[in-house]
């Protein structure tokens, strides 16, 4: 699998290159800058991009902004993003387009690399990989909002690791249950999102998308 | 649209003259006589009282001002006055402090503007408002009775002496009365104009009022900057840094395990990770305390919105900027809506929030509305306090419009140019 890596910090940068190796990853190019990032991006068509979001020479979110812009050319085009912080606005900006193949982690997610790299092959895969610390955001707000409301506790917990991109297998193991089990919860949190049967995968991503929008938000 | 602002003119320039001239006549014989009687002594205990009536008329005039005019009068008085001791000793240093300060002496020659040349100025718009329909009585037959007991009746400069005459005199009227409508607003501006000169801080006294607020908010910022390192190295001190020499002395103490006790090692180096996530945690909170990242980032509109997106309310926000302010403005500004969302989340009882922010006029304008039970005050709450100081430094203001049951309202208001 072919991945593009940006991050501006050559230890960081070298760090990545290792880590992926190691996972027999094929790296196509490492970049340190924005700019770069844009032209690798359409030039090598990578699998997938692992993409820090502060890049040179702005220093400002321009490894976003590559991402993003390289996505509307490249619909679907994985993207990983990493960051030193992580923020719902970046989140509902990446998976606004509803086609999954986005991730959004905190850097230091790649301290437990088993999980970083099963991150990385799910958004290549084209799913979602969203942080936790963005789930927990949202689990901090009040929840008056009537479809998620509905939710009972054992659906909320099935419900954040779903929003975090885990596939039903990685969900039973984790709650110690079948996967039997999980699927049925899911089915029943799809159906109380009103989310239609139509294509399993996307109603993942969608049901993402619906729980951070469902937040009870306007911008 | 004219007929209504020259009609409003001439009730609030009436409003003026009657008040100006009752007012101004009463506060001006009270402060000579109370002044004169200082050598007598009963006027050390009058004085002031006078005197602060006499601020206080005046204060309403620049009020007035700026609210039916635009014309924006500083007020010229040091507050507090100076402090002050009880008794009789205390009275006469309250009154020599008042005497010895120039902008008493030109209140009272403010006074004497405002009871003469001020009133005449403020009747005008009423008075040529009126000499219309004036015209119009005269004209319809009244003019009979009064020539006939004064022989000629004078009507402005038309004398009435028969029918046609009147005519003119009616005609005149009108022409007075579509001159006011035109000249009202204008002549009541020219009121408050006539006495800004007098009414306003001297040059000298405006450059010790601004020094006076220099001093203050410079004391503000070194005592807030100075508090806030400090508590930056607190948090690095027992937090990051804690935890770095923590996971340094697991790391030592897995170096010697490792080959005597594998699973113990093991246990180690997962306490190890744990402490690193931690202590990035803390780092990262704290740098989100100092400047956070988004505002960098993104600058002050997505920074507002992506603290909307963190608060257990439902926000509104509604930010139109056509550029950047200068980065201390931009984290001010920042900082305060953080803290009036956080007092809405905690004491409010809102469940709704409104943020409008935009510039205008030479400054960044920020609304803050919640739908809660009110009551929230800048004396009250020490946040609100903080926001109120850190604005200042950039003179900068805040105020809270915050009746009991509801809804508060802070506005923001901070002088910046975008880029």
């Amino acid at each position: 699998m072919r991945v593009v890596i940006a991050e501006d910090l050559f230890l960081l940068r070298d760090g990545l290159v290792r880590l992926l190796e190691a996972y027999d990853f094929e790296i196509a190019a490492a970049v340190e800058s924005g700019p770069e990032l844009g032209r690798a991006l359409v030039e090598l068509k990578p699998d997938v991009a692992v993409v820090d979001v502060r890049l040179p020479p702005s220093f400002t979110d321009e490894g976003l902004q590559y991402a993003l812009a390289a996505r509307r050319r490249t619909p679907g085009l994985p993207v990983l993003v990493l960051s030193q912080h992580v923020e719902q606005l970046y989140a509902r900006e990446l998976l606004a387009d509803g086609s999954g193949g986005i991730g959004y982690l905190l850097k230091d997610r790649v301290f437990d690399a088993d999980q970083f790299v099963d991150a990385v092959r799910r958004v290549a895969a084209g799913g979602t990989a969203m942080d936790p610390q963005v789930i927990s955001q949202l689990l901090t707000r009040r929840s008056r909002d009537e479809p998620l409301g509905k939710l009972t506790p054992r659906e909320r917990e099935v419900m954040e690791l779903v929003a975090q991109g885990r596939s039903n297998a990685a969900i039973a193991t984790q709650l110690l249950v079948t996967e039997r089990a999980v699927a049925k919860h899911t089915s029943n949190i799809f159906a109380k999102l009103a989310l239609s049967p139509s294509d399993d995968d996307n109603r993942r991503v969608l049901a993402v998308l619906a729980y951070l929008d469902r937040g009870g938000l306007s911008c | 649209m004219r007929v209504r602002s020259a009609l409003l003119a001439g009730v609030r320039g009436l409003w003026l003259a009657v008040f100006g001239i009752v007012g101004s006549v009463v506060l001006f014989t009270l402060a000579v006589v109370s002044i004169s009687f200082m050598l007598l002594g009963i006027g050390v205990l009058t004085t002031p009282v006078v005197l602060g009536a006499v601020r206080a008329f005046a204060d309403l005039r620049r009020v007035q001002a700026a609210e039916w005019a635009g014309v924006r009068i500083p007020t010229p008085y040091r507050r507090p006055l100076p402090a002050r001791r009880g008794g009789v000793a205390g009275q006469v240093e309250l009154c020599s402090a008042l005497l010895k300060d120039k902008a008493t002496w030109r209140d009272l020659q403010w006074l004497l503007v405002d009871m003469t040349l001020g009133a005449v100025l403020a009747l005008l718009p009423a008075a040529m408002l009126l000499y219309a329909p004036w015209g119009v009585v005269v004209a319809s037959g009244v003019w009979k009775p009064l020539v006939r007991t004064d022989g000629t009746f004078w009507f402005l400069f038309v004398p009435v002496t028969g029918q046609d005459t009147a005519y003119l005199a009616a005609a005149a009227g009108v022409t007075l009365g579509v001159v006011g409508l035109f000249t009202g607003p204008a002549l009541l501006r020219a009121h408050f104009l006539l006495a800004e000169p007098l009414l306003r801080p001297t040059r000298e006294r405006e450059l010790a009022l601004r020094v006076d607020h220099l001093t203050e908010s410079r004391h503000d910022v070194v005592d807030d900057s100075a508090a806030a390192l400090r508590r930056i190295e607190r948090d690095l001190h027992d937090g990051a840094q804690a935890r770095l020499v923590a996971m340094g002395m697991s790391l030592g103490t897995i170096e010697a395990l490792v080959e005597k006790d594998p699973a113990q090692a093991k246990r180690l180096l997962a306490a190890a990770r744990a402490d690193s996530a931690e202590a990035l945690t803390e780092l990262r909170d704290l740098v989100r305390g100092i400047h956070p990242p988004v505002l960098a980032e993104r600058g002050l509109a997505d920074a507002v919105r992506a603290l909307a997106l963190r608060v257990p309310l439902s926000v509104e926000v509604d930010v139109e900027l056509a550029g950047r302010a200068a980065e201390p403005v931009e984290s001010a500004a920042y900082f305060a809506v953080s803290e009036v969302l956080t007092n809405a989340t905690k004491h409010s009882g809102a469940d709704r929030v409104w943020i409008d922010a935009h510039h205008a006029e030479g400054a960044l304008r920020i609304a803050v509305t919640d739908n809660g039970r009110g009551g929230a005050s800048v004396a009250a709450g020490t946040g609100l306090l903080g926001v109120e100081r850190r604005l200042g430094a950039f003179d900068g203001v805040l105020a809270v419009s915050s009746p009991a049951g509801g809804p508060t309202m802070v506005t923001m208001e901070i002088p910046c140019v975008l880029s």
